[in-house]
């Protein structure tokens, strides 16, 4: 049988720390309506596939147990998925003010 | 022995977990029910300034660049009155070694983390002082755990700290990350027992003496470049650490005349624990939901007595709005050739304000710099606020609604100064809730 991951692999794990009820008073309805849920990376300890609950090692050692959601987990991140124009616009007007183009 | 990890037993155990992670007995400090010795704890530290400035230097931290922004200089006296009009001054702090003044708070608590024995360091941020844990504790060969708050319920993260996460992770650091909370504190304490580390706090006396050297360099550098010493130095604020350790280094190298104003974004409206407005705001930091609670009420931090008393320190607090820091944002990359931000952006963009107002002999230093770049950058948070259904437009930055839209000023002359009642801030906390809150504690009734 193959797994999504093998041992040893890097990881990012996923768990649920409070539930919705558990939550604490002084926060805003929407979001004691949520739970309080963590994500973490680090080392496979056993095979096994994307949704089963495992265990992984940290890079400061520790040991954390929760729901597997990815394998080499990638940034996604970046200068955004779609153009700004207006910056443009920023920058040109500031130009032409300081060079003396604006009249 | 099993024990006991839930919510209220962790909670239960707080103080006894704070005191060993940080080796502080702040009750040392306590003169009385409400009032405690703050500048006893400082001088505790038993570091003289001149350590501290020794202690970074041998870790790459501080001495960075202050730099005359003429063209912005230019910018602000072609719209403003004949004889107005101030020279600004930025200091470069991007140059420190993760890339933000943060570094000074960091280096002091991985040299007490080394210093006391402990084996690694633990923060609770999802700022830049993430990147300098991380780094500094590198530097240091300390194991290092960040804890963050990064996403909403949809999983959805505020780009800038996706960024902060990667920085440190590939800096060496294991990072937590939680959805939006104040519970945060929970998974913090736990990772604090669990790992025997040091409580690498924003908020400790060692974090704001670090702080010190940089008000230090300002002074000792503009005596040095323009021959006097500034007449405003303007400071983003948040936390309050920044301007306070600011203000004392200043105060340190005797420029008593110096005027030291804060600058937030303003965000008024958006909650800070609220899953939807989360994801609503285009700064992280540097804004007034946390600049205004932690003006009035310091002691919420991670610490029981923060070392951060803005309130102390500042002369006047300048709000500025999301669409004019992103203006000056791209202003300072096309016209001073410096892709920084963008918090510290908020203290150019206030002081850019400001200097309209002051005489062209006047000098304004912005105090700190950071770097950026992929989800920090304006492009990411603009096209970000876009995509959360936040409207982006020209227009009049005075309507600007936080949550609602994000307003570029048509013109730079529509940077105006908005001074903060300064009277209104004290008085809110200092007479009547402040009495009101003293009364609680003392376990008094008023009818």
């Amino acid at each position: 049988m193959s797994f999504d991951a093998k041992k040893g692999d890097w990881v990012q794990i996923h768990k649920i720390v409070l539930k919705p009820e558990e939550r604490t008073a002084k926060i805003p309805e929407e979001t004691k309506k949520v739970p309080l849920e963590m994500w973490v990376k680090g080392y496979l300890k056993e095979d096994a596939n994307i949704g089963d609950t495992v265990e992984i090692v940290t890079v400061a050692k520790r040991t954390v147990k929760g729901e597997l959601v990815e394998v080499n987990p990638v940034y996604t991140y970046s200068f955004g998925e779609e153009f700004v124009p207006e910056l443009v616009k920023v920058g040109e007007m500031v130009k032409n003010i300081v060079r003396g183009d604006d009249n | 022995m099993v024990r006991d990890n839930s919510y209220d037993a962790v909670m239960g155990r707080k103080d006894e977990i704070i005191t060993n992670a940080t080796k502080i007995n702040y009750g040392d400090y306590e003169t009385g029910k409400l009032s405690f010795d703050y500048e006893r704890m400082m001088k505790d530290t038993g570091f003289s300034l001149q350590d501290i400035i020794r202690i970074q230097r041998n870790v790459g931290v501080g001495n960075t660049p202050l730099l005359e922004l003429r063209n912005l200089t230019k910018l602000v006296r072609k719209i403003s009155p004949k004889g107005k009009g101030a020279r600004i001054f930025v200091k470069d702090e991007q140059c420190n070694p993760s890339g933000s003044f943060k570094d000074r708070r960091a280096s002091m608590s991985a040299y007490i983390a080394k210093k006391l024995g402990y084996k690694g360091v633990v923060a609770a941020t999802s700022g830049n002082y993430g990147a300098a844990v991380a780094s500094q504790a590198a530097i240091r060969n300390l194991d290092c755990i960040i804890v963050q708050e990064c996403y909403d319920s949809r999983k959805v993260g505020q780009p800038e700290i996706l960024e902060k996460q990667r920085k440190c992770e590939c800096l060496g650091a294991e990072v937590v990350q939680l959805t939006v909370g104040p519970e945060l504190f929970y998974e913090f304490l736990k990772a604090l027992e669990e790992t025997n580390f040091l409580n690498a706090s924003l908020y400790s006396p060692y974090g704001i003496a670090g702080v010190e050297s940089l008000g230090y360099e300002i002074a000792m550098q503009c005596r040095d470049m323009i021959g006097k010493e500034p007449e405003v130095v303007m400071v983003t604020n948040a936390g309050g650490g920044n301007l306070t350790g600011t203000a004392r280094g200043l105060i340190k190298a005797g420029a008593v005349d110096t005027k030291v104003y804060g600058a937030s974004v303003d965000l008024s409206g958006l909650h800070m624990a609220s899953d939807i407005d989360f994801n609503r705001k285009a700064f992280t930091t540097g804004h007034t939901g946390f600049g205004v609670p932690y003006l009035t009420d310091p002691d919420h931090s991670d610490v029981p007595r923060s070392a951060a008393r803005a309130l102390r320190y500042m002369d006047q607090y300048q709000l500025v709005k999301q669409g004019e820091v992103f203006f000056i944002t791209e202003a300072l990359a096309e016209l001073e050739g410096m892709e920084r931000g963008p918090a510290g952006n908020t203290s150019l963009t206030a002081a850019f304000a400001l200097a309209r107002e002051m005489d062209e002999d006047q000098i304004i230093v912005v105090q700190e710099t950071e770097y950026t770049g992929a989800g920090k950058h304006p492009l990411a948070q603009l096209s970000f606020a876009r995509q959360n259904g936040i409207e982006v437009k020209f227009g009049n930055p005075e309507e600007e609604v936080p949550g609602k839209n994000i307003i570029l000023p048509e013109h730079p002359s529509m940077i105006k100064s908005r001074h903060f009642d300064m009277d209104k801030l004290k008085e809110t906390k200092s007479n009547v809730e402040f009495v009101e809150g003293v009364l609680k504690e003392l376990g008094v009734t008023v009818k």
